[in-house]
């Protein structure tokens, strides 16, 4: 029975490792380059946030594990490219940017931990992170709490704005109302919502239905389904029976591969009733299956195939770093975006400094991959260009129809009348 | 099949009282003096966890359920502080923020008690009590055990993970119940405030840690054991099984439910992504690592493991759950004791290093052996 004891050995040794790498991690954030005199010179440049000597430290928090990683981890890499950019370009402050990654593990109370722990502890200057607006909605609390900044980079579904977080993705009315507006232009009328059963798909529906009442539209059904699911048989026969002109689809993740194979298998093809998507990107289309959803509408503010200098040298240096067989898509424009605008508010600021970068960031523009953005002080959001796509059999989308300018953001529809909150 | 019972045989009683003063002093004094603000909060979190887990050590450990769906009364505690909490942040007369996202512009009725703290806060234990005392007389009345149980409360945390999401107008769905700014009046963001939580959770920990204690060490206790050993030996001796069973299920549902309140105001928010199948899981795993058979093991396991799932996350952000199942797998394969046995293991080899009697190696190895079979 002697052999017992040997045993328990890889238990004890597992435990010490594990203590000894969440010794070194703690370390290993703080002890580059951290020289005191760097700090001293400056004159009150210790007091920013996140300036470590010759360094100003930045978190970076996505889910890097769980269902959301897929999405996540292609934003994760397009914002560590605009970072090795603004590095290249001479950094901010004259100092050199370096990230603290942290996972969100597609869990929103971990990333109100993550998030507070890179304010608290890791003192980062700037936080670029979240997807999900459960994740957003979680952090919230916790930016405004403890007066730190967050960059969004995803479109959500509005009646949000808050002094700590710039949202650099899409409010509904720069992509949801553009798109019903190209369908009312197409004459499709009558809509069918089908939506994954979570707060997005929910508050948009809700806006949609008002936009509808108030444009001589009709809504003919609105089905949800839970998050992850792939059972859409019944749903597809209620689609045929119900003869909508299209169908507005806020599926997330995993549902679309299983809702367009169906669609394709009841014989619904685009030309008869097209679905128009708003959380369907580049990403996503090759994990859908190209031949299931070629021919299918969606409403972004960017595509791969944006016709911009700035997009081909992003399209370009993206490639260069992760892959030529990668794509890019709107969030990830939106995060690389997103540190272009942080870079440019805190050297224009000559500060860190939450507050400070705020009052310059009000009215900076910036020439991004996908034209020329601006960000409005008021909201924190920017004025983008709406775009409505094709999805091609190459699997890139291409623009059909595209608003003459960057519309205002206002992420709480004041400005429309049918909108009553 | 011989586990120790709580009471760890026929040591001196004064080494146990003397370890638990030694532990609450580290607990009261040490951490807050040494730990940061930030620390000192993730603790208090990990403390939350202890609590579920002296909860399930009880019914689990001594009593032989073995409960997959322990996150629906953590979530039944946590639903109902984060009521309150978030109809105190809407004022009176409002409907919470999300109700407005979802189209829902009066109080449902299900909310309106929770407007009061004497109705709410004693809520939170009632209720999964309750809750779990209805079931518990259900089930193991028909002798519903083992493994049908443990799929029958599993069964429950995926219900109550779709019921949450399916009525996002009334529950917050998937974002579940977020940003409170204050609680009770007091700023959450305060480290003042943070540390009195800290003191309070730890204060429920040690207090729930001495009420199992003390029902281990009682006539009931015994009975429990027996329970789990013999459940028909104590049917025919003119016992009522169902009813000792209940009685243990129910506080350990009770001690979920206090972990749940305690957790809302320290983490800031409640969601199904807590309390579902998965999570439910992991509060049994924070056990059977930890140790089911003393009372002690389920608190240093949920200690232990939630300080390695922080660390390592930190530590290695893309692959930190590889190294956390690693672990897992490790200690349950190579220490069926969990941590616990090891500190049992390491004592009787000591004992034998100085010649006492106490317990032979076949002794030790026989109760490893036993331990192993799933009660």
């Amino acid at each position: 029975m002697k052999h017992r004891r040997y045993e328990l050995l890889p238990v004890a040794l597992l435990c010490v490792l594990a203590l000894v790498a969440s010794a070194c991690g703690k370390k290993a954030t703080t002890s580059t380059g951290a020289t005191p005199t760097g700090t001293a010179s400056g004159g009150g440049s210790g007091a920013m946030p996140g300036v470590v000597g010759a360094i100003i430290k930045v978190g970076d928090l996505h889910s890097l594990s769980g269902t959301m990683a897929i999405s996540e981890v292609a934003v994760k890499n397009a914002e560590l490219l605009a970072i090795d950019e603004v590095n290249a370009a001479g950094g901010v402050l004259g100092k050199q940017l370096q990230v603290v990654t942290q996972d969100g593990a597609s869990d929103w109370p971990t990333f109100a931990e993550k998030a507070k722990q890179l304010i608290t502890v890791d003192k980062v200057a700037t936080v670029f992170g979240g997807w999900t607006s459960a994740s957003r909605k979680a952090m919230l609390p916790v930016f405004e709490q403890y007066k730190g900044l967050l960059w969004y980079p995803v479109q959500y579904e509005g009646l949000e704005s808050s002094p700590d977080i710039y949202y650099t993705g899409a409010t509904t009315n720069q992509q949801i109302i553009p798109g019903l507006e190209y369908l009312k232009a197409q004459g499709k009328t009558k809509l069918f919502l089908l939506g994954s059963d979570y707060v997005f798909p929910r508050t948009a529906n809700k806006e949609i239905k008002a936009y509808a009442a108030a444009n001589g539209m009709t809504i003919v059904d609105e089905q949800y389904t839970p998050l992850g699911s792939t059972e859409f048989g019944t749903l597809v026969n209620k689609i045929a029976a119900d003869k909508p002109d299209a169908v507005f689809n806020t599926l997330n993740g995993d549902s679309n591969v299983a809702f367009f194979k169906q669609l394709k298998g009841a014989g619904i093809t685009p030309q008869q009733m097209p679905v128009l998507s708003v959380s369907i990107a580049e990403q996503e289309v090759a994990g859908i299956g190209i031949q299931n959803i070629v021919g299918q509408l969606t409403a972004w503010n960017y595509y791969q195939t944006t016709n911009t200098p700035e997009n081909a040298k992003f399209v370009a240096a993206y490639k260069a770093k992760y892959g030529a067989n990668q794509t890019v898509d709107d969030p990830m424009e939106a995060g690389y975006t997103a540190v272009h605008l942080w870079a440019m508010a805190a050297n224009k600021a000559q500060s860190t400094d939450v507050a400070a970068v705020r009052a310059a960031a009000a009215g900076l523009t910036f020439a991004a991959p996908e034209g020329t953005v601006t960000i409005d002080g008021p909201t924190q959001h920017l004025y983008k260009t709406a775009r409505i796509g094709v999805i091609g059999a190459d699997g890139l989308i291409t623009e059909v129809s595209s608003s003459p300018q960057p519309i205002k953001p206002d992420p709480y529809l004041k400005s429309y009348t049918w909108w009553k909150g | 099949m011989k586990m120790p019972g709580a009471s760890g045989g026929a040591r001196n009683p004064w080494y146990g009282r003397i370890g638990f003063a030694l532990v609450a002093l580290g607990f009261l004094v040490l951490a807050p003096a040494t730990l940061s603000d930030f620390g000192l909060n993730l603790f208090t979190k990990y403390l939350c966890y202890a609590i579920i887990a002296v909860g399930i050590g009880l019914a689990w450990g001594q009593g032989g359920m073995l409960s997959l769906g322990q996150g629906v009364f953590f979530g039944l505690g946590g639903y109902a502080m984060g009521m309150y909490l978030k109809l105190q942040a809407a004022g009176p007369g409002k409907v919470p923020d999300f109700m407005s996202w979802s189209g829902v512009e009066k109080l449902p009725l299900l909310w309106k008690p929770f407007q009061y703290a004497w109705i709410a806060l004693p809520a939170v234990v009632v209720v999964p009590m309750a809750v779990a005392a209805g079931l518990g007389a259900m089930v193991f009345r028909r002798r519903v055990r083992g493994a049908y149980f443990a799929i029958l409360t599993q069964a429950l945390a995926a219900a109550f993970v779709i019921l949450l999401i399916g009525e996002q107008g009334y529950t917050g769905g998937t974002n579940g119940l977020t940003n409170f700014s204050q609680a009770f009046g007091l700023d959450l963001a305060d480290p003042t405030n943070q540390r009195m939580f800290y003191f309070i959770t730890a204060g429920v920990l040690g207090a729930m840690f001495l009420l199992a204690r003390q029902l281990m060490a009682s006539r009931y206790g015994r009975l429990l054991v027996a329970v789990r050993d013999g459940e028909e030996r104590v049917r025919f001796l003119g016992y009522n099984p169902t009813v000792i069973k209940v009685i243990a299920f129910s506080i350990s549902a009770g001690m979920a439910g206090l972990a749940g309140a305690l957790f809302v105001p320290v983490v800031g928010i409640i969601s199904p992504a807590l309390l579902g199948i998965v999570p439910s899981i992991e509060m049994v795993i924070l056990v059977a690592l930890g140790g089911r058979s003393s009372l002690v093991g389920p608190v240093i396991g949920a200690l232990a493991v939630n300080y390695a799932k922080t660390s390592l996350s930190n530590r290695f952000p893309s692959g930190w759950l590889y190294l956390e199942g690693l672990l897992f797998v490790v200690v349950i394969g190579f220490a069926p004791m969990g941590l616990a046995g090891l500190v049992g293991y390491g004592r009787s080899a000591l004992d034998r290093l100085r010649g006492s009697p106490g317990a032979s190696p076949a002794d030790e190895a026989k109760r490893l052996e036993d331990e192993v079979v799933p009660a």
